[in-house]
């Protein structure tokens, strides 16, 4: 499967008037040519971040500080200025969490969809065309042109985002939470639709949640996030079933599971303030098979079978 | 020529009115009342030469007349007809505030849009530049550019513009700094749809409810600047016809012909009221809109 994403080592950093925050510290992963990557983790634990690096749409005060974003060799990292815009859209888009405030309330969906493509160099009569074509290609009829986003439930909401995102077909779509606003029935609609688009285009997904069970469902590979850092990367049925860093564990054991007469174990303490990370592995204070050395030093990223964990449990390979 | 008034006032009514459907009776009344007070003298000063009896600028009877059914509003020191005076001075007034209120906006928008949209150091400059003059007491700003530019309509209206031109920049900038922040605005930026783009297309419709308000309360303000500068002389040259000279005028003459200062006194006062009312009227409606 050939590589249409390789992000290598993104450290994005927020220089607030209180501290620097360590939102992402050196953190690669790829994704493959129509291929859905889940990144996973709690709120807070810099997930989004690292998704929004992926268009180099990082709010200020946040910087990217290192690394690499590489689309189709392009690296989006060192674009800016107009290639940068052309870049947003045209190889990598994003779908936003809540569909009820990404629309302009103002203008009809047939006027945004449209714009996308004739900022894009997609002349106006085509662009207008193409319209109808996008809203059926994401289920919804034609006639949903000419209204206006209120007019709209959520789900045809998150659908026209979607039809946004994907109008200039990106090689890479960034869909951050994009069901966590919508209720069950619609969320599956949603990432059914999603499947079909990555299926058909060839688009790679990165699919940012904090649902384990949702990735579980639809991922190829998971990267399960903890405070800035990746953890854990690697093939879904590898990271879900035999699971090796604690954290991924303990996320896994604290899901619960219907079939089982377990309570789900809640993971004991916080997670670290990511402007005082601490020293050594950033999961060791709350990890219960933590041994001296994660205190002090940061621990390597190791190559396991298929898939990489950033442990010291496993220095040995 | 009354029923052209009415159609008029009608027209601008209506107009008006749909846009303040939903607003409680009394607020509504209000800009309704402004409406027809600013139209009628719009349509005054735009057919100005059927209603004026006389020409507003000749000599047509004897100095100082008091009001008759010849002179309404009597004559003036030089003996020209007060009333004729009084409907041609609409268009003066009308002319420089509509100049004055017309540029500040050009200007003042604009920049209130690149300087909330873009922020950093050019937004600081510009903020502190505006923050400035905002504080000068508007008034004495206008006297002050309005005489080193010299006495002219055109002139007044760049002095009078320059005053207000804070007024759109800091109200543009503080709203841009708010729908900045709203998820649509990013969602544009990640399709990769250009600043100017966004700025004009999707941050600019949002303001227009707040330019509508600030349009004419501006315009109110501006009435009575205009009205000052003229009372200065530095507007118009006589002898054309201007409410605000024409008080100036008839100052001098309180005591043996009183009505003399009535006509321009009443005029510039109903045209900021109606000014005022009418931004009172809209600025209930987008209070209630946004909050």
């Amino acid at each position: 499967m050939n590589t249409v994403l390789r992000v290598e080592g993104l450290t994005v950093h927020y220089y607030t008037l209180r501290g620097v925050v360590r939102a992402v510290e050196d953190a690669s992963l790829e994704a493959g040519k129509g291929e859905l990557v889940a990144l996973v983790g709690e709120s807070g634990c810099g997930k989004s971040t690292l998704g929004y690096s992926l268009l180099k749409l990082v709010p200020p005060p946040g910087r990217i500080v290192k690394g690499r974003v590489l689309v189709e060799d392009k690296d989006i990292v060192s674009l800016s200025g107009e290639a940068l815009r052309r870049a947003r859209g045209e190889l990598v888009s994003i779908v936003f969490q809540d569909p009820f405030t990404t629309l302009d309330p103002v203008r009809t969906i047939g006027d945004q969809l449209a714009e996308v493509m004739t900022e894009h160099g997609v002349g106006e009569e085509e662009a207008r065309a193409r319209v109808g074509e996008l809203l059926e290609s994401v289920g919804l009829p034609r006639e949903l042109a000419k209204r206006y986003p209120h007019q709209l439930s959520g789900g045809q909401r998150q659908r026209v985002a979607i039809a946004a995102a994907i109008a200039l077909d990106p090689r890479v779509l960034v869909a951050d939470e994009p069901t966590t606003a919508l209720d069950v029935i619609v969320q599956k609609q949603i990432m059914d639709l999603i499947d079909d688009i990555r299926r058909r285009t060839g688009m790679a997904v990165i699919l940012i949640t904090h649902d384990i069970a949702l990735a579980a469902e639809r991922a190829d590979k998971i990267a399960i996030m903890y405070a800035g850092k990746i953890v854990e990367y690697g093939p879904k049925s590898l990271v879900l079933r035999n699971p090796l860093h604690p954290y991924t564990r303990a996320l896994i054991a604290s899901v619960p599971d219907i079939d089982s007469d377990k309570w789900p174990e809640p993971i004991p303490g916080y997670p670290p303030d990511l402007r005082r990370p601490p020293p050594g592995c950033r999961f060791a204070p709350r990890c219960p098979r933590a041994m001296p050395v994660c205190k002090e030093k940061e621990p390597p990223r190791i190559r396991v079978a298929d898939r990489i964990v950033s442990c010291w449990l496993y220095r040995g390979g | 020529m009354v029923e052209v008034v009415t159609v008029v006032a009608r027209k601008l009514r209506l107009g008006l009115g749909s846009l303040l459907g939903d607003l409680p009776g009394a607020a509504r009344k209000l800009a309704i009342a402004g409406t027809v007070i600013v139209g009628v003298i719009i349509a005054m000063a735009v057919f100005a030469p059927l209603i004026a009896p006389y020409d507003p600028t000749k000599m047509v009877d004897s100095p100082l007349l008091p009001p008759s059914a010849k002179h309404l509003l009597g004559t003036d020191m030089l003996g020209r007809d007060m009333f004729s005076r009084i409907v041609y001075g609409g268009r003066i007034v009308l002319w420089v505030v509509a100049l004055a209120t017309a540029l500040s906006a050009a200007i003042g928008i604009p920049l209130g849009l690149l300087s909330g949209y873009h922020g950093g150091k050019t937004d600081r400059a510009l903020s502190m530049v505006m923050d400035a003059i905002y504080a000068f007491p508007s008034l004495i700003l206008a006297i002050a550019l309005a005489a080193v530019l010299g006495p002219s309509p055109v002139n007044a209206a760049i002095a009078i513009s320059v005053v207000y031109i804070p007024t759109y920049f800091r109200m543009v900038r503080g709203q841009v700094l708010q729908i900045k922040a709203t998820p649509f605005i990013e969602s544009a930026r990640a399709l990769g749809i250009p600043a100017s783009r966004i700025m004009t297309r999707h941050i600019l419709p949002h303001l227009l409810p707040t330019i509508m308000v600030v349009f004419s309360l501006s315009a109110a303000d501006a009435v009575l600047t205009e009205a000052a500068l003229s009372f200065l002389g530095l507007a118009v040259r006589p002898p054309t016809p201007d409410w605000g000279f024409d008080l100036y005028a008839a100052k001098g003459f309180i005591q043996s012909a009183p009505w003399l200062i009535m006509g321009p006194g009443v005029m510039i006062t109903l045209l900021a009221l109606g000014l005022a009312l009418i931004g009172e009227g809209l600025g209930e409606k987008v209070r209630r809109t946004i909050g």
